[in-house]
């Protein structure tokens, strides 16, 4: 079930195209601060702050205080276990599909 | 100087004390998610701490500048191996360990004293996502979802043959 909740609370983060554009920014320069990404970004600061709450929860934003900054890095661990859980386990069977293609296409006209 | 730094945070079912080993002294499990690099250290502040590489070579050099168990390690960390990398100096790696309800919060904080882009961090960037995968899935009972570091890579090599 806590799986589930992660899950969920990842892929609500990701259905929003202003929040893969702070990921896109932070991907960019990392360690931003919140003024730091609201000059680049047509919102308001009190939407930037609730897209990052949403980022933050879903473990897709790790916050580092550096003094009185609160920085924000985009964390992709998260990605990477969609990635190992959805994308990973069907590559290998696919690659080889492909190589064998080759192999054959090349052997008739060869 | 500016400096390049990546954050990796994850969330593990665990316990702090077990993380803590799996991390550091276990080396046999270190080897299972770390793609069979393992450390080598007394973790403790000052010993000196080495990563070597599946044949024993030495990987990264450096030492340890704050050990805290099973909460706090600081690694002073110097890539050894491509001269490109160890030229760009020493980096400084953290970790942190906190319990919150049933899962440990780990965060690795990875920092170079230079300006982006560095090729070192650059390196251990793509690196570290796919560790923490591997430790997670392990810790949780699970089997290590990746046995190598680059799947696509060597899948496509081995289906060549």
């Amino acid at each position: 079930m806590a799986e589930r909740a992660d899950t969920d609370a990842l892929f609500k983060a990701l259905a929003d195209p202003g929040r893969r554009k702070l990921l896109d920014q932070l991907h960019a320069h990392d360690g931003q601060t919140l003024t730091q990404l609201c000059e680049h970004l047509d919102m308001t600061r009190q939407g930037v702050t609730q897209h990052l709450n949403a980022l933050e929860a879903a473990n897709l934003v790790a916050v580092v205080w550096r003094g009185r900054e609160k920085l924000h890095f985009l964390n992709p661990v998260p990605l990477q276990e969609i990635y190992e859980r959805w994308i990973a386990k069907f590559e290998k069977p696919r690659l080889k599909a492909i190589a064998d293609l080759k192999r054959k296409l090349e052997k008739t006209h060869g | 100087m500016a400096r390049s730094t990546f954050v990796y945070v994850t969330y593990i079912r665990t316990t702090q004390q077990k993380l803590w080993s799996a991390l550091t002294t276990d080396t046999e499990f270190m080897k299972q998610y770390w793609f069979g690099v393992h450390c080598r250290s007394e973790w403790t502040a000052g010993s000196s701490w080495q990563m070597l590489g599946p044949d024993g070579e030495l990987f990264d050099d450096g030492s340890i500048v704050a050990a805290d168990p099973p909460r706090r390690l600081v690694i002073r960390w110097q890539h050894q191996r491509k001269p490109e990398i160890k030229a760009e100096g020493e980096s400084r790696c953290t970790y942190e360990l906190e319990t919150l309800g049933s899962a440990v919060r780990l965060q690795i904080t990875h920092t170079i004293e230079r300006d982006p882009p560095s090729k070192f961090i650059e390196a251990v960037s793509g690196g570290w996502p796919k560790i923490l995968s591997n430790l997670k899935s392990l810790l949780e009972g699970g089997a290590a979802v990746l046995t190598d570091p680059y799947p696509t890579d060597k899948s496509t090599a081995s289906d060549k043959k």
